[in-house]
């Protein structure tokens, strides 16, 4: 009875937030930033989760994120272009060799599918790994994969170094949410599930969770896979949202920004997620804007403000977390209306 | 002949750039050694030590700039230390590394935000930036001095762990680091001491780095970092002359590739030769065995 009411509670919220989305497009002019920050933080929330699912729920450590949006992002780039605008976009490839273009919501999922093979091939060798060497392996294959799409080449088929752009893209703030809010809670119910159990089990102790006779292996790998798949899905996602992407943007400082997010939101807490990504986003892209302009105060210039100071203080912030604020905002709880309204259940998370 | 005269400028611009990773490895390798830990941030403080001589080198002659570059490259490894990471002694090791994370992200920031994200021109330090000619081969005196220079600091480090009383203790350490507490060792010191030494080794390297690649910019420090990182790896963790060996591996195969004209494969070069090792022999080259890291 009582879980009837609370879905049907998280419901009627989703339901509420899309019409006030909806209201909002029609009310608010498009090119307002409100629209840009929610955006983003959709897709950041997206793909803060999917780092989430392996860094907190199945204890790998792993920093490839920005590699596998990339993998996303080139794969819906280069399946959407259309045909007639191919000779501009590869205009040092002849047209480049994909001569044919699919409906962008396909190739948002192919896009996730290519990154969950790459995933599952570096996989092979990578998830053998322990902790922090596991850590710098994905990292390394991030980079190795950043290298291999600028490699000329493959300027055929990714254009090299240059830039992928008028592919086609949705402007409405509604198609992020839905489409990352889908994902995020396929995500959810994969960690719900039976496999979700064992992910955490192997988080907590590898060889006891082998002992109840978890296959490491098997899981280890689905986890990846999943994991990248969704990371590809928000780096298709990211490519509409920018209308042009470049393999440099992708860098492993991507990674580090959204490791940041899932530290911050707190290990091991999807909601928490979802909450930091948002923050992050409306801080650094909108609230703290005003640190990077230099500013006068009648003839007196407040020193330090000028271009770039905004990342610096958020560093900060981010640092202070780091250190004093270890669980982050959720720790590894989740946030719940019932929660919120009758407080009863709030020591059930509890301390790892 | 033909062959040796077309390659050699890259043998040795590898074998300089070796030496660089080296002295950059070097911290990485008995930072691990003792914490377990990845500083993330040991490729940043090289970038910083770059800049400080780029500021320096304005308003000060080179030979005050370059000890004060030294200096403060030192102290700056000796706070990022004591502010964060020694207030994580205790916690999870993915929590230091983290830490260690936000710090390079930090630094990194710090950069752009006094460079203005604009590239700076490195200063050319008389002597070691003077152009020579070697076998025929146009190069800055830096690319030959790097070699000898790089063996010395090692020889004079490994004395220093192997004669003295402190570097006792910072092998007590790598080797167990709860006992060595009970043994009367100040670890806190024994830590600071690594990372006095990183640093310097660091600005050293930094001073050597540059004068071959003048532009400074933020993100300059990363690439090195990692690469001198996988040298301490493929060298086996913990020990010096492994990373050193590693290092000058790693340099000459990068500048080789560069040479066959595989310039975009130079840098995932690294990073493949980091897994063979990692699967193959997970200690290195000259490490010990240990039980958790494969």
């Amino acid at each position: 009875m009582k879980k009837n009411t609370e879905i049907m509670i998280n419901v009627l919220l989703i339901a509420l937030l899309l019409a006030v989305l909806f209201i909002l497009e029609r009310t608010i002019p498009s090119t307002s930033m409100l629209f840009t920050v929610l955006k983003k933080g959709a897709i950041y929330a997206l793909v803060a989760v999917s780092m989430n699912l392996l860094n907190g729920f199945t204890g790998l450590f792993s920093l490839g994120q920005a590699g596998f949006m990339l993998v996303g992002a080139y794969t819906y780039g280069i399946l959407t272009i259309p045909v007639d605008q191919r000779p501009n976009v590869y205009m040092y490839f002849e047209g480049g060799i994909v001569q044919f273009a699919l409906h962008p919501v396909i190739a948002i999922l192919l896009a996730g599918v290519a990154a969950g093979i790459f995933a599952y091939l570096i996989g092979l060798p990578v998830l053998r790994l322990k902790s922090d060497y596991l850590a710098i392996a994905t990292l390394g294959f991030a980079e190795i994969i950043r290298a291999f799409f600028q490699w000329d080449k493959l300027g055929p088929l990714t254009n090299g170094s240059n830039l992928l752009r008028s592919y086609p893209s949705y402007k409405s703030v509604l198609f992020y949410f839905i489409f990352s809010g889908i994902c995020i809670a396929l995500i959810v119910m994969l960690i719900n599930s039976t496999y979700g159990r064992a992910f955490k089990a192997i988080r907590d102790d590898e060889v006891a969770a082998e002992a109840m006779g978890i296959n490491l292996a098997h899981h280890k790998r689905i986890a990846f896979v999943v994991s990248s798949y969704f990371a590809g899905v928000s780096g298709a996602l990211l490519a509409m949202y920018q209308t042009s992407i470049q393999a440099s943007m992708f860098k492993s400082a991507m990674t580090y920004e959204i490791l940041l997010i899932v530290v911050i939101g707190g290990i091991g807490s999807v909601t928490g997620s979802c909450i930091s990504s948002f923050l992050f986003i409306i801080l650094s892209e909108w609230v703290l804007r005003f640190l990077d302009n230099t500013t006068y105060i009648g003839s007196f210039q407040v020193p330090l403000l000028r271009s770039g100071f905004r990342k610096v203080v958020f560093s900060v912030i981010i640092m202070v977390i780091v250190l004093f604020f270890r669980q982050g905002i959720m720790g590894t709880r989740e946030f719940s209306v019932s929660a919120l309204l009758g407080k009863k259940k709030k020591a059930k998370g509890g301390e790892q | 002949m033909s062959w040796l005269s077309r390659n050699l400028p890259y043998l040795m611009a590898g074998i300089s750039v070796g030496g660089q990773y080296a002295l950059i490895a070097i911290g990485y390798t008995m930072v691990y050694g003792i914490l377990r830990l990845i500083n993330f941030a040991h490729g940043d403080i090289f970038m910083v030590a770059g800049l400080i001589m780029v500021y320096a080198s304005t308003v000060m002659p080179i030979y005050l700039s370059i000890p004060l570059v030294l200096i403060l490259t030192v102290v700056i490894g000796f706070t990022v230390e004591r502010v964060a990471y020694k207030p994580l002694r205790s916690a999870p090791r993915m929590s230091v590394m983290i830490s260690a994370i936000g710090v390079s992200y930090l630094l990194q920031n710090l950069a752009l935000y006094i460079t203005g994200g604009l590239a700076q021109q490195y200063p050319a330090i008389p002597w070691i930036s003077d152009t020579i000619t070697v076998f025929g081969v146009t190069t800055k005196r830096v690319t030959v001095i790097t070699p000898p220079l790089v063996i010395l600091l090692v020889v004079l480090l490994v004395l220093l762990i192997q004669k003295t009383k402190i570097g006792m203790a910072m092998r007590a350490a790598s080797k167990d680091f709860e006992t060595s507490q009970l043994m009367g060792i100040r670890i806190n010191s024994v830590i600071s001491m690594t990372f006095v030494i990183g640093s310097f080794l660091a600005a050293v390297g930094s001073l050597l780095f540059f004068s071959n690649y003048t532009g400074v910019t933020p993100t300059v420090g990363a690439m090195p970092g990692l690469k001198a990182f996988v040298a301490a790896v493929f060298g086996g963790i913990g020990s010096i002359p492994g990373a050193v060996i590693g290092a000058f591996i790693i340099g000459i195969s990068e500048n080789i590739i560069k040479g066959l004209g595989w310039t975009t494969f130079s840098d995932a070069f690294t990073f493949a030769l980091l897994i063979v090792v990692l699967i193959f022999k997970p200690t290195g080259l000259f490490g010990e065995a240990a039980a958790d890291k494969v």
